[in-house]
């Protein structure tokens, strides 16, 4: 099956290219540019005229609640929804109920996902056997099982003897560590950033100390023992100060940021809008302006949507009860893209980190237009905006703090290996 | 951010959620009311039919005997009809929601929901979710707000010492877990009351304290300089002896109100307090019972600040 597009507004981030030109696509990887894919004959072409064609969006972190949790989100449910926001990537953290410990879960949730034949889908791991922190979980094995990195996703290890051991086990096998950095302690029963807002609202707080901690725990060990860190989901201005001098000091450090913490500020809590009530918490609006700051000079590597579909009863609760997390498949590139307009920075080097950085952090040759990449494109209009509605979101989960926000850029059409998965007007 | 939801289009009073957002003018209104009942607790009918034919829901989420108590009996002097629900025995218990607790009260056909919960915010979860001729009183939520304690302590304020743009008034104690703290300080800075200050140990002030417009003080003696009034907070049990404080004995010896500590306030200082009282720990009995305590007076001051309440939102107009 071989698919052109022709007409389009060509962007590649990694080569900074935003030029008009045409693609092929064969056995599903790009074959032809520009002249050569115009002449080119295909079973199937499109044309892009007035619309943008980049790689898929590659999202880091989903939670798409298989195994496990299937009342708040399927596979499929999130597939379809990752689909109709361009996302042709993304991966999964390990918090699903069991944890993904065991080859076998790794197995068969990379089986359904093929089956569904939508997004590419790149499970992380557990760094423990059920995220406990007591015991290792076999690596390699789990790599075998296809596995791209090692995580405790949003349980953070309150053993740093452990940690130590964690990273020097997956340095031993060249494997990244994906953190989040939260010092459980200082983190115990917070539910909001410690600071006026929460204080005004009688919430108890995480301080911002409780991440920079932990990061400079982390960061004191990747010194010891040479382990790939990947820092997850960065929320306040020390933390963004910290990875920026250890990036200098030539530390093997990335990072990334939720689009939420790029948009959103503790003072967005309102009168206690459970929609709000996310993990790390909003925080200040400094600490939003320094990590905005810091995606544009490339301190944060890239920006996910940190999906995590709640079902609506457990957002109905007093702000503190509230389950936290947003959905935010869908959102991604929308987002992106309003930030990228609100700070005025090129689209290419916006589409950036959502495209060939996280590609870099993954190790996958796809999120760049280049010969011989994965066929995986994102169609769309970046002149057209949509209303959030929950009836207009396709995960299962529709709790969003942006419902009622018109952001900008349709998805017009989604292509995986040269297949287009989803399709709009 | 939403319109301040405790408001109907008119300005009125739909729901009492918190002080914070209230504009002075709905504050000042609520005392005149409130001085208008005072007469009528005194009288030997004390009972006006304003509420007569509503029915008011006390839904207690968490135990408490004397808030309670002053609800149901402003709302009986309002001719109101009182069901008490002491919901943390029962149906949440066994599992059922908040929101469908509410649901099934409404079907019984509440007019007014006094609400005490432990949790942040819980009123205002509940108030985006009744009806538009229900109306919620928020009796104290966890950590956040006790409007109707706030604006009683106002009205005691109000009654001893007139006029708040002269006023220097210390908080005293456990202000980070403290409900009453918070309300009466929106109160204070609302209604133009220039000196505000807590007095506390860091353990038990939140972060960010002074963005709320008070002057913070570590030193017991030195915060009580020149008060015209001084309001002890109550310290939990549980709280005693922890992480936060060392000792209630400690306690009562750098942040426990004494009639020497006393001294350094204004002669005319008046002392109030939240009750219920933990005598010897933040208050010594000779100060609780003492000429400047005005801890009783307070809690007639309540019946007739809730009558005043409840008047205003059960007579607001969706």
């Amino acid at each position: 099956m071989s698919l052109r597009i022709i007409n389009a507004r060509l962007i590649d981030p990694a080569s900074g290219r935003d030029a008009a030109g045409d693609i092929l696509i064969d056995k599903g990887r790009i074959a032809a540019l520009d002249a050569e894919a115009r002449a080119a004959r295909a079973e199937r072409s499109l044309d892009a005229g007035g619309l943008v064609v980049a790689p898929g969006v590659i999202d880091l972190a989903a939670r798409l609640r298989e195994p496990g949790e299937e009342y708040k989100a399927t596979l499929e449910s999130e597939m379809e929804a990752a689909v109709a926001g361009g996302v042709t990537s993304l991966a999964c953290p390990p918090d699903t109920d069991p944890p993904l410990d065991e080859p076998g879960l790794i197995d068969m949730l990379r089986r359904r996902a093929r089956a569904f034949a939508r997004a590419r889908l790149y499970p992380v791991g557990a760094l423990t056997v059920k995220l406990q922190g007591e015991t290792l979980t076999e690596m390699a094995e789990l790599a075998e099982s296809g596995c791209v990195a090692f995580s405790q996703a949003n349980v953070p290890l309150q053993d740093t003897q452990m940690l130590w051991r964690a990273l020097q086990y997956a340095v031993s096998f060249g494997f990244p560590v994906w953190l989040r950095p939260a010092e459980p302690w200082l983190s115990r029963g917070g539910v909001a950033h410690d600071g006026e807002v929460a204080t005004r609202l009688g919430l108890p707080g995480v301080p911002s100390f409780a991440e920079t901690i932990a990061i400079c725990t982390i960061l004191e060990i990747v010194r010891a023992t040479g382990a790939r860190v990947h820092l997850c989901r960065l929320s306040t201005e020390g933390a963004v100060a910290m990875v920026r001098a250890a990036k200098r000091e030539g530390l093997p450090v990335t990072c990334d940021v939720s689009a939420h913490h790029l948009h959103l500020c503790d003072v967005d809590l309102g009168y206690f809008d459970s929609q709000c009530r996310l993990d790390p918490p909003l925080r200040a609006q400094r600490d939003r302006d320094a990590l905005s700051a810091g995606v544009s000079d490339g301190t944060i590597d890239c920006v996910c949507s940190d999906h995590t579909p709640v079902d609506e009863d457990a957002k109905h609760q007093p702000f503190a009860e509230a389950a936290p997390g947003a959905t935010g498949l869908e959102l991604l590139l929308p987002l992106m893209l309003r930030w990228g307009s609100l700070n005025k920075r090129p689209l290419a080097q916006t589409l950036a980190r959502i495209t060939c950085d996280p590609a870099r952090i993954l190790g996958v040759r796809s999120g760049r237009l280049e010969l011989g990449a994965p066929g995986d494109l994102v169609v769309f209009d970046p002149d057209a905006s949509d209303r959030i509605v929950p009836e207009s979101l396709k995960s299962q989960g529709k709790n969003t703090p942006f419902l009622g926000y018109e952001l900008p850029g349709r998805v017009r059409a989604t292509i995986v290996a040269g297949k287009v998965v989803y399709e709009r007007e | 951010m939403d319109r301040n939801p405790q408001l109907n289009k008119n300005g009125e009073l739909q729901h009492l959620l918190s002080i914070e957002g209230l504009p002075r003018e709905v504050i000042e209104r609520v005392l005149a009311t409130a001085d208008s009942f005072v007469g009528v607790t005194e009288r030997e009918v004390k009972k006006v039919p304003l509420l007569r034919g509503k029915s008011v829901f006390n839904l207690f989420f968490e135990p408490s005997t004397r808030t309670r108590t002053t609800f149901e009996i402003a709302a009986k002097r309002l001719s109101a009809d009182v069901i008490n629900l002491n919901i943390a025995a029962s149906s949440q218990s066994k599992g059922e929601s908040l929101l469908d607790t509410i649901a099934n009260l409404s079907a019984m056909q509440a007019d007014i929901y006094v609400v005490r919960h432990a949790s942040s915010g819980a009123p205002f979860l509940i108030a985006r979710h009744v009806k538009p001729h229900e109306h919620v009183i928020n009796a104290g939520d966890g950590r956040h707000a006790h409007p109707t304690q706030g604006l009683l302590d106002l009205y005691t304020l109000r009654h001893y010492k007139k006029d708040f743009t002269q006023l220097t008034v210390a908080i005293v104690g456990d202000v980070l877990h403290s409900r009453v703290a918070r309300s009466l300080i929106h109160g204070l800075t609302t209604l133009g009351t220039p000196e505000v200050r807590v007095i506390g140990p860091q353990t038990l002030m939140p972060s960010g304290v002074e963005a709320l417009g008070v002057h913070v003080y570590r030193d017991m003696r030195e915060g009580l300089k020149g008060c015209d009034a001084v309001v002890m907070l109550r310290l939990q049990n549980e709280r005693m002896r922890g992480a936060l404080l060392p000792s209630a004995q400690e306690f009562f010896k750098h942040f426990g109100l004494t009639a020497d500590k006393l001294a350094l306030a204004k002669p005319d200082v008046i002392v109030m307090h939240p009750g219920p009282m933990n005598r010897g720990v933040e208050i010594d009995s000779s100060v609780a019972d003492g000429p400047h305590s005005v801890i009783l007076p307070q809690v007639t001051f309540g019946i007739a600040v809730r009558m005043a309440v409840m008047s205003m939102v059960g007579g607001a107009s969706a």
